[in-house]
């Protein structure tokens, strides 16, 4: 098992032995190649992300830049954006000029207002990010312990109300999509009660209609996995030696319970994560938020494709480190992961 | 799908999908022409009695618009999950057709297709496909086939270890022909149930595309794009939003919860019915005085499960202190069960009875609960088979030690420890310091029993309560632990109740045996008279079934022909009596468990 990866240097010291074994952990991963497959995967993932981005512009149908001006505009205007673009290069030049542009930071300019589309990502990206991780922190810190409550109330099959309750309400929950939990929030408490401004970033009364929306269907989705992992570990032989031990309810459940909990429920929420980006794109229409989803929203119907290209491209990016990240913390956090085995 | 469960959510989601099919196929025959009639008298118009959701921006009536509209939802959600499904079904099969290095790379593309948002390959469908129905549904197909890959890929898994593929494979069939013929098949079931779960996403995720404007363009529509429309109207007139919102939230609630409802059906089929209902028999005798000497008293123990399943029956024990007493019997014997009422861990819904149950001289069930919990955490020690699942892996094995002090004894953080690491130095741990530092992964078998033992020894205890103890640890290993337990009992003067199916152990170990059958004590007897002085035909057959040096190796092990009945289909006679060779009429009643010799207690008719 976990003997093999045992690090030598873990001494008898107090201080930093902690520290010192995570530390020896990763590096035990590395040698068994762990992290060196992840990153392989990742970098082979970016690339062909890269690749499909690039292709993107050149599997429009027609000329896209014909398709963004419109049949009207004059045939000198379309051929100068063509050349402008490097549309008439042979396709390999043209993938990696494109490349090494995105590597320099450079992702074209907007079709419609001449802006260089860094400047749009660089201006709107922090206020998507900080929607989704205030979403994931706020889904986390109320989906713990509401799956813990519901797993200590319904062990070993009592109170049978509690989980008919808490299944149908959790299965309703992740059921309705987070645009249709925006919009229902808006007519409640913006339009209806005037309690939080209806649309716009405004201070941090703005943030909470948003993040609401977005943060329920998570917070459901883990409250389920938090109480199946909780209701497993209840029912080891660690648990009933603990309560052999008559520790106090508190003590059980945090100290002894929750620590063991925490991998599987921070792989789901790590991938929650991800999804949450990709859902923020319709809070952020319905709360006409200025974040990367409103934005590449207006690209795509305006066809300015440059700007819809770049930000499709900074979310997938977002998605696979974000996944990465995930599985890296995991195979620290885990001595006995499944994980890195594959 | 034939034993749908009778829940209140498998009701709701099949009367929801139920109604959602209905309306697709009903909804524009009977509203088509209303929901397309124009009426410039009535243009964007809020609730009213004729038209309760409101009119749009040409005077069409909106609730129309909305019943009209699920056909068209639901219509590209499932060609977007058909889509999706092929693919991924012939991407999940791939790997197990082609050579190896080409199915890596499938694999591998697979995994990392899994993990990306569904909404975002659609998005990128559309730009390429442009705005439109098309692209959305080309988008989420593309969307959902990875999930469907990565499940026909563990399923395949699975079924390719199965006899009959590896025959096909003998024969000679081709792989193609394997896939196609032999393992689909077999692993289509849990496939068709995915379709449920998927069909329910990509209806929410084409409301999601058409919403932003992306999707289903007008004249068409769906409701997403009313939802877009009325979207636009929300601060005017609300209404117009809130019915193209609701038909979206239900479908989806409704695909979600007979999705849930299918897989559990499915998981459950293969899992039998709740057992038998017998009756519980509690057995009330004579309780005489407390003896008050005793570390442990029970009278009339029984523990009963709801339909009638009583694993322990009128159990009565008395241990000294000093002694250890060995409890034996087969594994169904209810010898767990009862050191788990002792120590009050009976899992629910298992109910505890008891005609007395004292420990220390103080009975347990009439003490404050503050007390209870502070003689059973202090006094009460129990140790249990597989050390590694009796430890916490995620906290450090000084600190398991050192709560029983923090807790119980108000001992300081500090202080504790240096108790935890005197403890552990105890039984004998090399390196006891080093060791309470590590987690529980870093120490050996042999020592997390240690350990755990160390733990019963941070109070003070007066019953040790040993349940399989060296079951789960090698036979050499095993010899250190009996020593250990011995020389505790011996020096802190506390009792032990030893729990093993090992009658040679418990031999080696014990001062006197408790040997059960069915629930119930047969006999209770002194070690010494255990080899050649056992009353009962189940005790006599237990020693005869042990090898020892005596034994004719070339003669197969003397077992005992027979079954022990299960706690829910326990006899009212003797529960022995359908494997017993001496078995008589009598048999039929209950023999009671009644003194034979001096400490020799048996419960049948024809010992003599």
């Amino acid at each position: 098992m976990a003997e093999s990866l045992r690090p030598s240097a873990a001494g008898p010291s107090a201080e930093g032995g902690r520290a010192g074994r995570a530390l020896g952990r990763a590096l035990g991963r590395v040698r068994s190649g762990f992290v060196l497959r992840r990153a392989v995967r990742f970098v082979v993932s970016l690339g062909v992300l890269l690749v499909a981005s690039f292709a993107m512009m050149h599997l429009i149908p027609g000329d896209p830049v014909r398709a963004s001006l419109g049949p009207a505009a004059p045939a000198e205007l379309v051929t100068a954006r063509r050349a402008a673009l490097g549309l008439d290069e042979p396709i390999l030049s043209q993938l990696l000029s494109y490349v090494s542009n995105v590597f320099r930071g450079d992702f074209g300019t907007s079709f419609l207002s001449g802006e260089p589309v860094r400047e749009i990502i660089a201006s709107r990206l922090p206020n998507t990010l900080g929607l989704a991780l205030l979403a994931t922190v706020v889904a986390l810190l109320v989906a713990v312990p509401l799956g813990m409550w519901a797993a200590i109330r319904t062990e070993n099959g009592r109170n049978r109300g509690t989980e008919v309750t808490f299944t149908s309400a959790t299965g309703a929950a992740i059921a309705v999509p987070e645009f249709l939990y925006s919009i229902a929030l808006v007519t409640v408490f913006a339009i209806g009660l005037r309690w939080f401004p209806p649309a716009g970033k405004a201070g941090p009364v703005s943030y909470v209609l948003p993040i609401l929306s977005l943060a329920i269907s998570p917070t459901a989705m883990i409250a389920r996995i938090c109480r199946v992992e909780t209701l497993r570990e209840l029912g080891m032989d660690y648990v009933r030696l603990a309560r052999a031990k008559r520790l106090p309810a508190a003590r059980l459940y945090f100290r002894h319970v929750l620590p063991n909990t925490l991998t599987a429920t921070l792989t789901v929420g790590g991938m929650l994560l991800a999804a949450l980006i990709a859902g923020s794109v319709l809070v952020e229409y319905v709360f006409a938020w200025p974040g990367l989803g409103l934005r590449v929203v207006e690209s795509i119907t305006q066809k300015d494709y440059p700007v819809a290209q770049g930000v499709i491209l900074v979310y997938g990016a977002i998605v696979l480190v974000v996944n990465l990240l995930v599985d890296l913390l995991l195979g620290v956090l885990d001595p006995t992961s499944k994980l890195k085995e594959t | 799908m034939r034993h749908l469960p009778r829940t209140p959510a498998g009701i709701a989601g099949t009367l929801l999908v139920a109604l959602m099919v209905i309306l697709a196929i009903a909804g524009p025959l009977i509203w088509g022409a209303e929901a397309e009639r124009i009426d410039s008298a009535a243009i964007l118009q809020g609730t009213s009695a004729a038209h309760p959701l409101g009119t749009d921006n040409l005077g069409r009536d909106i609730l129309a618009r909305v019943l009209v509209a699920g056909r068209l939802s639901l219509a590209l959600a499932m060609i977007a999950t058909l889509i999706g499904a092929t693919a991924g079904v012939i991407l999940g099969a791939l790997p197990s057709v082609l050579p190896r290095r080409a199915a890596r790379l499938v694999t591998g593309t697979v995994n990392a297709l899994v993990a990306f948002p569904g909404l975002l390959l659609a998005m990128f469908t559309a730009v390429i496909a442009g705005l439109g129905a098309r692209g959305a549904v080309l988008g989420i197909g593309a969307a959902v086939a990875p999930g469907f890959a990565r499940l026909t890929q563990t399923l395949a898994a699975s079924v390719a270890g199965a006899d009959y593929v590896a025959v096909a494979r003998m024969l000679g069939v081709s792989r193609w022909r394997v896939m196609t013929r032999h393992v689909l098949p077999n692993i289509a079931e849990p496939l068709i149930l995915h379709l449920t779960q998927a069909l329910g996403g990509a209806l929410l995720a084409l409301a999601g595309m058409s919403f932003l404007g992306l999707g289903v363009q007008p004249p068409s529509f769906d409701w997403g794009r009313l939802l877009f429309d009325g979207f636009a109207r929300i601060y005017a007139t609300p209404a117009v939003a809130l019915g193209p919102a609701a038909a979206i939230a239900l479908a989806g609630i409704g695909f979600n919860l007979l999705g849930d409802v299918l897989a559990r059906a499915a998981s459950r089929r293969a899992t039998p019915a709740g057992a038998a209902a017998g009756r519980a028999v509690p057995e009330a005798g004579e309780l005489g005085e407390p003896d008050p000497d005793a570390v442990l008293e029970v009278r009339d123990l029984t523990v009963t499960f709801p339909g009638g399943v009583t694993p322990v029956r009128g159990l009565s024990l008395t241990i000294a202190p000093g002694e250890i007493v060995g409890l034996v019997g087969e594994s169904g014997s209810g010898k767990s069960l009862t050191a788990s009422a002792i120590g009050g861990l009976v899992p629910y819904p298992g109910e505890v009875s008891a005609g007395r149950l004292r420990l220390c001289g103080a009975d347990v069930r009439e003490l404050p609960e503050a007390e209870c919990r502070r003689l059973l955490g202090t006094s009460l020690a129990m140790v249990f088979q597989d050390p590694m699942a009796a430890l916490n892996p995620a906290l450090k094995v000084g600190g398991q030690l050192a709560e029983v002090a923090t807790v119980h004894q108000g001992a300081s953080r500090a202080d504790a420890f240096a108790r935890a690491v005197d403890r552990l130095e105890h039984v004998r741990i090399p390196e006891p310091a080093t060791r309470a530092r590590q987690h529980p992964h870093e120490l050996s078998g042999g020592m997390r029993q240690r350990a755990v033992i160390a733990m019963g020894l941070m109070g003070a205890p007066r019953l040790i309560i040993a349940d399989e103890p060296t079951t789960a640890l090698d036979v050499t290993v095993q010899r250190e632990i009996l020593r250990l337990l011995r020389e505790v009992t011996d020096e802190t003067g506390a009792a032990t109740l030893f729990i093993s199916h090992d009658i040679a152990v418990i031999g080696e170990l014990c001062h006197r045996v408790v040997v059960m059958y069915a629930g119930r004590v047969v006999e209770e007897l002194p070690v010494e008279e255990l080899a050649s002085g056992a009353a009962h035909p189940y005790t006599r057959a237990l020693v005869a079934s042990l090898p020892d040096m005596e034994t004719d190796r070339s003669l197969p092990l003397a077992s005992i022909p027979g079954r022990q009945p299960s706690p829910a289909e326990v006899p009212d006679g003797c529960a022995f009596a359908d494997r017993c060779e001496l078995a008589s009429a009598k048999c039929a009643e209950l023999p009671p468990l009644i003194p034979y010799r001096a400490g020799h207690r048996v419960a049948c008719w024809e010992a003599k």
